[in-house]
């Protein structure tokens, strides 16, 4: 409070104020306020409540850099300062963003913790003053509202929110390998109660506006306007700030309570939460789960409930300070630099880098209503893409159609869409068994039976009905796609499009392009991708692509391990031990083990010794004996309907025992076989690059870690040479290698990384 | 519609024994037309399309409309709408043998009467071989009942169609859960005892919670009245000017009351009540005292209140359309001709209450007036906030512009000539038989003031509908 005062009445002296702003030239003179103009952040006057306004230049976002920093503090002195204000309120004039969050660019030139622990503490004391501000401060929310931009709300007296889709909150910094470093840790508790911030603060989750009212994390909804005198994203931004200058009038009136009524279950709740004992209970419990999920692989959770511990336990002093010093810890971390490596690829596989295609596709055409049929048609009709779903018999084609309104269905249920908007989204798609309309179809994408006599029937078929434009794109996980194309008559628009089951939860597309792939097909095959709300990878043709031909060796290793004895829960605990979200054994059942018998014949042919290591048989036996995994209900676990619980499969040990090959005591340790299955994973996605699958080592990477389960917290396999060594993958290759020859070799731009320590993929 | 006039239109040319019929008669009409000297001086053209029948409003009555929960409340709709129709039989002497057709609109309906139409029919003493059916189409359900009648007699079916609207608001159909309605269903169904107890063993106490009819809009889930806050708050309608333009309404409404211009009501005894002979919702108040009031469905910062809103409201009522020669051949002094109507829809979210924005240029354009030509202006007043909503984008060239596909805006129409003897804010608003009031009252205002066009426009819940009237082109009307 005596700070504040301090810093605002050095505000008060007009000149002063001008030489402190730094990029501030003109100053702008209204009937209503003299405006000083500065660069991200600008206010006016009406009556006696200042309105703050966050508008960073040439930015979709607003975010917190230093600058914006500095010019809010300038600003809020000001208002603290000039005695004809008695209440303010802080909006943004971006209609789809609040304050997106911390500038992570700000975060990752920090070298040393104690850098990032400075970042945070000058995050800390901002908000401090802004939440002893004697004039109340109304945060006016519209659009994204996260991490430093939660923080920075919920420092203030109160919260005004637009009810709509595009508005939500969240702390989200634990996605990052971080902590919510402004004073979240500390307030959220406080303000929603523990159990729901912890729950914010662990998951990192956006929460809508309607469901943050509910919890306390705002004081009031606004309704978005329609079309009216201004397009209504403008208007609703301007009805807003309307709305939230009342609110503040009526604060500074003492008019509008601060109090919020909680309901019964919120106040029990909260008195529970007084007995030290049922703290230390939650604490413990909340760990525990942790600490199941994590595997210990990721330090922010822990630190998370560790400093919330310490504020709730010891006071905000050492709250604070602990926050702003765990946070510092964890900026450093190797997990947190793999996040946010794995963040910014994200952001780049979000980006056509292949030009405005030059036809719009509307219509678009899937082929075969399988699971992934239906799921590529799914994510296409509720992004409003008319959508031809076809099959060749009618219970193919109602089990596909199902599969997509339930998926829709799901969807309200959890109340993301309402059931009139699922009938709407549901009658974009057409469900047929003939051609009927394909020749109206912008793209064809066939998704039948992995088979390449089929794929060169249904291309012959669909070529004989498509328009010249249309693009026919095939999503095969294994078969080249020059392949495929050989029988067109136009293999210019012939592409691949892999997409990854479940196809509406999977954030990946793998886009193949062949060397007659025209540029425009390619455009026009992202387009169609990003609309559907994918992450793009787009690779070079061969045998396996990128993805599966990464999988297939480790798979082979996988076999591998299980001939020599490994139990498969025991092999799933490992792998998942060391990051991967699925265990390697239930990854075969969820994949298919016919669709695994498949590629791993086909590579084997293609890539010959280094593809080695288990046998084919193994999976042979397994397809024999119709343990096709999951959707057989057996595998190499045993699934039932409704039951999560999976046993293992005891008919698997005849199939293991007349397969059994000695173990390598030497390479046989749990540390050896988890190396033994990422190093070869590793060695062939660099191989990728280095034979140009692969354009960058980002894409490798979001590949990987979006579409295979590659660990989130080793960023990706490139990111994990550069942070790991490639000295030392190398010198673990080198070991198995030994061992069992030549699968192990590391290839020659892996070599390279590692004679020169200087060489890195992400420089 | 349109569809059946254009049908009709090319079947007159072909020369069918009515169809020539109908030409000569046409023929005389006009010749009266041309005859008739300019009594009234600022007739400026006939909006009758060649070939096309002309279609009057002989007249037509409502009963008084209550507030749901005063007088009616003990009645069922079909007892208003009767009232209606026997003030219709008394008002006119229409010989009942003559009636082709009765149609009714209404919203709510109640599900022992759902052909709320025949069931008010029979009971008020029309001919059992006189058929008629009910339509709804939310707040604008009479017009379609109206424009129904235009289409039957237009396209020859019919000469004699009576058009009415009903709503009952003091009432409305709650219903056992889905849930309790499935057990009762297969109770019916089931055989043995055996079979009864079991499904009676499914039975559990929140299958009695009750379902109530849906306030909401089905597509959307939001209210009319948050609705029309929203829209409000998108054209910048403040709360004063909602309140001024309430008062307006309910002031005017007083007046015309008290002058007796609300001619088309029609005294109602109500069975083991008093006879109700007016209108008991129109309450002038001062600005103060609506001020006071907080918001009704956006709280607490919205602007819609109970004051500016119109209210639930009780009431019927019941118009008599018939083919010009035919009125003249029977002695009528129509009041006045139907003529282009338009109906259109919008975005049920964000546009659920501009119906009349939309409808009116288009109705304008259809009879080749522009708004000064109107003499008189009918909107249905869902809410003050609607209404200054709608005159804001009828008078937005941004607005005709982005989304109405229109080079420049229509323009609002002048208040002198709006709504001059009240609107649904202070006379009331049962769903279904508000549209014929809107033209019995712009009907009897050109009567009145003598003048020629008249526009009457309503909004329904994402739809309008706008229709153009004209009086003294009516040869062989009376003086009014």
């Amino acid at each position: 409070m005596v700070a504040s005062r301090a810093i605002g009445s050095l505000g008060r002296s007009h000149a002063f104020r001008i030489f402190r702003c730094r990029g501030c030239i003109c100053r702008n003179f209204t009937a209503s306020s003299a405006l000083l103009t500065r660069t991200h952040i600008n206010y006016g006057v009406k009556g006696d409540v200042a309105v703050v306004r966050f508008n960073s230049p040439n930015s979709k976002v607003n975010t917190l850099n230093k600058e914006v920093q500095s010019e809010f503090l300038d600003v809020m002195n000001e208002i603290w300062a000039n005695d004809q204000i008695r209440s303010a309120v802080l909006i943004s004039s971006k209609p789809g963003c609040f304050v997106a969050g911390a500038d992570i660019n700000m975060l990752a030139s920090c070298t040393t913790p104690q850098e990032a622990t400075r970042l945070s503490q000058n995050g800390q004391r901002m908000f401090e003053k802004l939440e002893k501000s004697t004039k109340p401060v109304v945060a006016a929310i519209s659009g994204s509202c996260l991490g430093g931009g939660l923080e920075l709300a919920i420092s203030c007296q109160y919260r005004i929110a637009i009810k709509d889709r595009k508005t939500v909150l969240g702390v989200p910094e634990v996605l990052l390998g971080l902590l919510p470093g402004a004073g979240g840790t500390q307030r959220l508790p406080k303000m929603v109660g523990v159990p729901a911030a912890f729950d914010m603060m662990l998951t990192g989750r956006n929460i809508r506006a309607d469901r943050a009212k509910k919890m306390g994390l705002i004081d009031q909804l606004v309704d978005p306007l329609g079309p009216g005198i201004k397009p209504p994203e403008e208007r609703t931004i301007e009805y807003l700030e309307e709305v939230a200058i009342t609110f503040a009038k009526g604060l500074a009136d003492k008019k509008i309570s601060l109090k919020r009524n909680k309901g019964l279950m919120e106040k029990l709740t909260s008195y529970a939460m007084t007995i030290p004992f049922v703290r230390q209970q939650i604490y413990k419990t909340v760990e525990e789960k942790v600490r199941k999920q994590t595997k210990g692989l990721y330090p922010a959770p822990l630190k998370i409930i560790d400093v919330v511990k310490t504020g709730l336990e010891q006071g905000d002093d050492s709250g604070y300070l602990a926050e702003s010093q765990k946070f510092g810890e964890l900026a450093m971390t190797r997990e947190s630099k793999a996040l946010m490596g794995l963040y910014h690829g994200q952001v780049l596989c979000k980006k056509n880098n292949f030009g405005v295609p030059q036809k719009n596709v509307k219509h678009l055409a899937v082929l075969g209503a399988g699971l992934m049929g239906a799921g590529i048609a799914q994510v296409s009709v509720d992004k409003g893409l008319t959508t031809l779903l076809k099959d060749t018999t009618v219970a193919g084609l109602s089990r596909g159609q199902q599969q997509v309104f339930k998926g829709l269905n799901d969807k309200v249920k959890k109340k993301a869409l309402t059931s009139f908007e699922r009938d709407s989204i549901f009658s974009n798609l057409i469900g047929q068994l003939d051609y009927q309309g394909f020749e109206k179809a912008d793209m064809v994408i066939e998704a039948v039976f992995e088979d390449l006599s089929i794929k060169h029937k249904v291309l012959k078929e669909v070529e004989a009905v498509i328009p010249e434009h249309c693009i026919f794109a095939s999503n095969t996980s294994a078969l080249p796609i020059n392949q495929i194309a050989a029988v067109s008559k136009r293999p210019e628009k012939v592409i691949g499009m892999h997409y990854f089951s479940p196809v509406d939860k999977m954030q990946l597309l793998e886009i193949i392009t062949t060397e007659k792939t025209s540029k425009d097909t390619t455009a026009s095959a992202v387009a169609v991708g990003l609309k559907q709300g994918k992450v793009i990878i787009v690779v070079k043709d061969g045998p396996g692509f990128y993805t599966t031909r990464c999988l297939a060796p480790m798979m082979s290793e996988v076999m591998r391990i299980l001939q020599e004895g490994v139990n498969p829960k025991k092999l799933d605990t490992l792998t998942t031990g060391f990051g991967f979200p699925v265990g390697a054994a239930t990854l075969a059942d969820e994949v298919g083990v016919d669709v695994a018998q498949h590629v791993s014949e086909d590579l084997g042919k293609a890539f010959g010794d280094r593809f080695g290591g288990g046998t084919v048989e193994l999976l042979k036996q397994m397809v024999s004996k119709g343990f096709l995994g999951r959707k057989s209900g057996k595998g190499f676990y045993i699934y039932q309907e409704g039951s999560k619980n999976k046993s293992l499969n005891s008919d698997m040990d005849s199939i293991l025992a007349s397969l059994k090959l000695p173990a390598k005591p030497e390479v046989s340790s749990d540390e050896d076989i988890q190396y033994r299955v990422v190093t070869r994973f590793v060695n062939e996605a660099v191989l990728c690059l280095q034979e140009g699958i692969l354009a960058t080592p980002a894409e490798g990477d979001i590949g990987a870690v979006f579409g295979l389960g590659f660990p989130p917290c080793l960023g990706g396999p490139f990111r994990f040479v550069d942070l790991f060594g490639a000295q030392k993958v190398v010198d673990r290759l080198r070991k198995y290698e030994a061992v069992y020859g030549k699968q192990f070799t590391p290839c020659q731009l892996l070599l390279d990384h590692a004679n020169n320590s200087s060489k890195k993929f992400y420089q | 519609m349109t569809s059946i006039l254009t049908y009709t239109f090319k079947n007159l040319s072909a020369t069918s024994k009515w169809a020539l019929r109908s030409s000569v008669r046409h023929l005389s009409c006009s010749s009266q037309l041309q005859a008739a000297p300019a009594a009234q001086t600022k007739s400026k053209k006939t909006l009758a399309k060649p070939n096309l029948r002309n279609i009057v409003v002989v007249d037509g009555v409502r009963i008084p409309f209550l507030l749901s929960g005063t007088s009616y409340k003990d009645l069922m709709p079909h007892d208003l709408a009767r009232a209606a129709l026997s003030g219709l039989l008394h008002r006119t002497n229409v010989p009942k043998d003559v009636v082709d057709y009765i149609i009714f609109g209404t919203v709510i309906q109640e599900v022992k009467t759902s052909n709320v139409a025949r069931e008010a029919a029979l009971g008020a003493g029309f001919s059992d071989k006189t058929p008629a059916h009910t339509v709804t189409m939310a707040c604008i359900s009479s017009n379609q009942a109206m424009t129904t009648a235009v289409g039957l007699i237009a396209s020859g079916q019919c000469d004699v169609v009576v058009a009415g609207g009903v709503e009952l608001m003091s009432d409305v159909p709650i219903r056992h859960s889905r849930q309790m309605r499935k057990m009762m269903l297969d109770l019916n169904k089931a055989k043995t005892l055996g079979q009864r107890l079991s499904l009676l063993s499914k039975f559990r106490l929140n299958f009695l919670s009750p379902e109530l009819p849906a306030v909401a809009e089905f597509s959307t889930s939001e209210t009319m009245g948050h609705s029309a806050d929203r829209l409000a708050a998108a054209f910048a309608v403040s709360r004063l000017e909602q309140d001024e333009y309430a008062l307006r309404s309910h002031n005017l409404a007083k007046k015309a009351q008290e002058e007796g211009l609300l001619s088309d009501v029609v005294p109602f005894k109500v069975p083991g009540k008093d006879t109700v002979s007016k209108d008991n919702g129109i309450r002038p108040s001062s600005l103060e005292q609506m001020a006071k009031l907080k918001p009704a469905f956006i709280k607490p910062h919205g602007t819609v209140t109970a004051a500016n809103s119109s209210f639930l409201t009780d009431g019927a009522s019941a118009m008599l359309i018939m083919a010009e020669d035919k009125a003249l051949a029977m002695g009528y002094k129509p009041k006045a001709y139907l003529r282009d109507f338009i109906y259109v829809s919008q975005d049920p979210k964000d546009q659920l209450l501009l119906g009349p924005t939309y409808a009116t240029p288009k109705v304008l354009e259809k009879a080749g007036l522009t708004m000064s030509d109107i003499d008189a202006f009918e909107f249905h007043e869902a809410f003050s906030g609607q209404i200054l909503a709608n005159f804001k984008a009828m008078d937005s060239d941004w607005f005709a512009q982005n989304y109405m596909g229109r080079k420049t805006k229509v323009g609002s129409p002048p208040l002198e000539k709006f709504n001059m003897w009240g609107g649904s804010l202070s006379l009331g608003h049962p769903f279904g038989a508000t549209g014929c009031r809107l033209v019995m009252a712009a009907a009897n205002r050109l009567r009145k003031d003598g003048g020629q066009y008249a526009l009457v426009a309503a909004c329904a819940a994402g739809g309008g509908h706008a229709f153009n009237l004209s009086t003294h082109e009516a040869k062989g009307g009376g003086s009014p």
